[in-house]
């Protein structure tokens, strides 16, 4: 290469550098949390500007994709003029990363999720007087510490329900009653078990270990030291050969469950419905086990730079009302958040059967958060292990 | 009565006449503009994009107990390749990723060279066209719908394999390298296919009359002229195996490639999967330099 070769593209390398230097560290601006006056929440719900883009977990926002019968997000369109697109994820990590796109005016957010998306400034504060339906949301749900940060309101609730174990009921015999069924090394069902494929699903280990070996010490499924953590973690290894595949798109363990490749899980009430309602599908059972649960309880968010933020607003108030409401909780198999939606579920027992405002049932299960190395359960004097840290352990655990 | 000279050729056509005149007479500006556009799009989009993740390879996190997230260290240090070559897990996952690559190039090596051998000199040239159109179709599917069609065909409990030989693969890793086989077998097919129609015939004759059987031939004088075309097939199959992660997701149960690593760590700890996806591209620069030494790439 000749001399001004050489120089030209060493001097167009230094400009890269330079470039990537410069715009990543614009971009690093993670920090613990604001410290100076939060930014108020929008003042008013202006015009709807057309278009909204919702981010939201499969069933939540039907709009005819899945099942041409099932849309409420076309009765929206047609009440607010706000042309609505909806995209769907399969993990609390696909919905931090998209939404951290800034593509998406809104998004269901699980605990998991919240806090990270609020301390990378990619959620805005919300002004719940713009909330039509806020004072009939249930108080177990609102203002609490996964959608809101030190009183200021970040997410509206949506609804909460429990992982649940879902066995084949030709298959496995005798019923399953215990998270063991998926922990046992001598599983007679090894290679047709399923677990759910993200870090978060450690919490499930934790909470078995948690009641079956309390020595550990494990108070709070999400905050574990060291040494519970490697227990945890060596549990999960234990897990591994039993696995047939791990899911993290619903559907795909639906139809593994209807196909019987899959025989025992965990799962949400939503896949077992769709298990239930396929006519060649063995029949299937769903159970919260005697440990308990992990569980989820979901907060709509709205975008800090959220381009549609009028329509994101008319969305929110429309998803969290009644009837609507009602049509979500049926459709998912959850407790809904708004309780007047109680009144008009087709099926009269369904909050009951969800224990909707149980407040003593809501308070047995253990919902999505994400692990901080300041331990969640309030312990000062150790280190907890991180969702880094938990995200690094899963890695190992697939192997 | 002024008469003004009129310059028929260069003055006619006014604002178009006298761009052409320039770009005529400057063949270096033409150059740049037509290489302008796409050259800025290779320097800034593909190569800017690897250069800003070989620098976010070399932030890492730090543990901070009294925020909710980790602090972020922007001084360059080697933390994360350090723990991609310390940890198990990660150079185990890397081998595996390596080794299906490896297979996937050798098993579509061995059906596309009768394949294209067949299809360069033997078929008659309504076949040999109907064969090209045959081996590309798949193309026009896309990646999706053929993940999971051979989700179906590997399906352990009631596949089509299943159904029709009594044994499955399975998912997993064996059952990626498969599909990622029939994948990528265009790529490996149509270059030696390319490869063999420039082999004259008279090489193959010649090296007959000399007394040369069948097996002779093909090591000494086909194999030496397909080089240049089964480097660039391997390119396109090592390659794009080393990057797959969804159809690890789709077919391969519960095995992780190099990409799923990558996408995992994305959001919990971004610098830690660029270090780790920076490897696939140290991979392949190792690859091509071996390439290039051969000598193959100059024949492409």
């Amino acid at each position: 290469m000749r001399h001004a070769n050489r120089l030209a593209v060493m001097a167009v390398a230094l400009v890269l550098v330079a470039a990537a230097c410069g715009s990543s560290s614009k971009s690093s601006t993670t920090s613990g949390g604001s410290t100076s006056l939060p930014p108020a929440g929008q003042q008013a719900i202006g015009a709807a500007e057309g278009a909204v883009s919702i981010l939201a977990w499969p069933g939540y926002a039907e709009n005819g994709s899945n099942d041409p019968k099932v849309n409420w997000v076309k009765p929206f369109e047609a009440a607010t003029g706000c042309k609505a697109t909806v995209k769907y994820f399969g993990t609390s990590d696909e919905a931090f990363n998209l939404f951290k796109t800034g593509q998406y005016d809104v998004v269901s957010s699980s605990g998991d999720a919240t806090l990270r998306m609020v301390a990378d400034n990619d959620a805005a504060v919300i002004n719940t007087s713009l909330l039509t339906n806020w004072k009939d949301l249930d108080p177990l749900l609102k203002v609490k510490p996964w959608n809101s940060v030190n009183g200021v309101v970040y997410g509206v609730p949506h609804g909460w329900g429990a992982n649940l174990l879902m066995y084949n009921k030709n298959v496995v015999t005798p019923a399953p009653d215990s998270w063991g069924a998926v922990f046992d090394a001598n599983s007679p069902y090894k290679g047709k078990i399923t677990g759910y494929d993200s870090p978060i699903y450690i919490a499930d280990g934790a909470l078995y270990l948690m009641k079956t070996k309390p020595e550990l010490g494990i108070k709070d499924p999400y905050a574990l030291d060291d040494t519970q953590f490697q227990a945890v973690v060596d549990l999960m290894k234990v897990q591994r050969p039993l696995i047939g595949e791990y899911w993290s798109d619903y559907l795909k363990e639906q139809d593994a469950f209807i196909k019987a490749s899959l025989v025992l899980g965990t799962t949400w009430q939503i896949t077992t419905n769709g298990v239930q309602a396929d006519k060649t599908a063995p029949p299937v059972a769903a159970i919260i086990p005697k440990e308990g649960s992990t569980a989820w309880s979901d907060s709509w968010m709205i975008d800090a730079k959220a381009k549609h933020p009028n329509c994101a607003y008319m969305w929110i108030n429309w998803i969290t009302k009644p009837d609507i409401q009602a049509q979500v909780a049926e459709y998912f198999g959850e407790a809904p958040a708004n309780l007047k939606a109680c009144a008009l579920t087709v099926d009269k027992s369904h909050c009951s059967t969800y224990h909707a405002g149980d407040a003593s049932f809501y308070g047995q299960l253990y919902y999505w958060k994400t692990p901080t190395a300041k331990c969640l359960d309030g312990r000062t004097g150790v280190t907890c292990k991180d969702y880094a840290a938990w995200t690094a352990a899963w890695d190992e655990i697939k192997g | 009565m002024a008469t003004t000279t009129i310059d028929p050729v260069n003055e006619r056509g006014g604002f178009r006449r006298r761009i052409s005149r320039v770009l005529y007479q400057r063949p270096r500006l033409r150059l740049a503009l037509l290489l302008g556009g796409p050259l800025t799009w290779l320097v800034v989009a593909y190569l800017g994009s690897l250069v800003a993740l070989l620098v976010t390879s070399l932030y890492h996190y730090q543990d901070d107990p009294t925020g909710l997230v980790q602090r972020l260290v922007t001084s360059p240090s080697a933390t994360n390749y350090q723990r991609v070559l310390n940890t198990d897990v990660y150079r185990t996952v890397a081998f595996r990723t390596i080794g299906a690559a490896l297979s996937v190039t050798v098993i579509d090596l061995l059906i596309a060279l009768p394949v294209a051998f067949y299809m360069a000199k033997l078929a008659r040239p309504w076949v040999r066209r109907a064969l090209v159109v045959a081996v590309t179709m798949p193309l026009w599917a896309g990646y999706l719908v053929k993940g999971y069609a051979w989700r179906a065909m590997l399906d352990p409990a009631g596949g089509v394999l299943h159904e029709v030989f009594g044994h499955s693969p399975g998912f997993g890793v064996s059952g990626t390298v498969v599909t990622l086989s029939y994948l990528w077998l265009p790529y490996m097919v149509i270059p030696i296919y390319a490869g063999l129609e420039r082999l004259p015939n008279s090489l193959l004759e010649a090296s007959t009359d000399l007394g040369a059987k069948a097996g002779r031939t093909f090591v000494r004088i086909v194999l030496p002229q397909l080089r240049p075309s089964i480097v660039a097939g391997s390119i396109f199959t090592f390659a794009l195996t080393l990057g797959d992660f969804y159809m690890a997701q789709i077919v391969g149960g519960t095995t992780q490639f190099i990409g799923n690593v990558v996408y995992r760590e994305f959001s919990a700890n971004l610098p830690f999967a660029a270090a780790y996806a920076t490897l696939p591209i140290l991979i392949m620069v190792v690859y091509l330099a071996g390439a290039r030494s051969s000598g193959a790439l100059e024949e492409l």
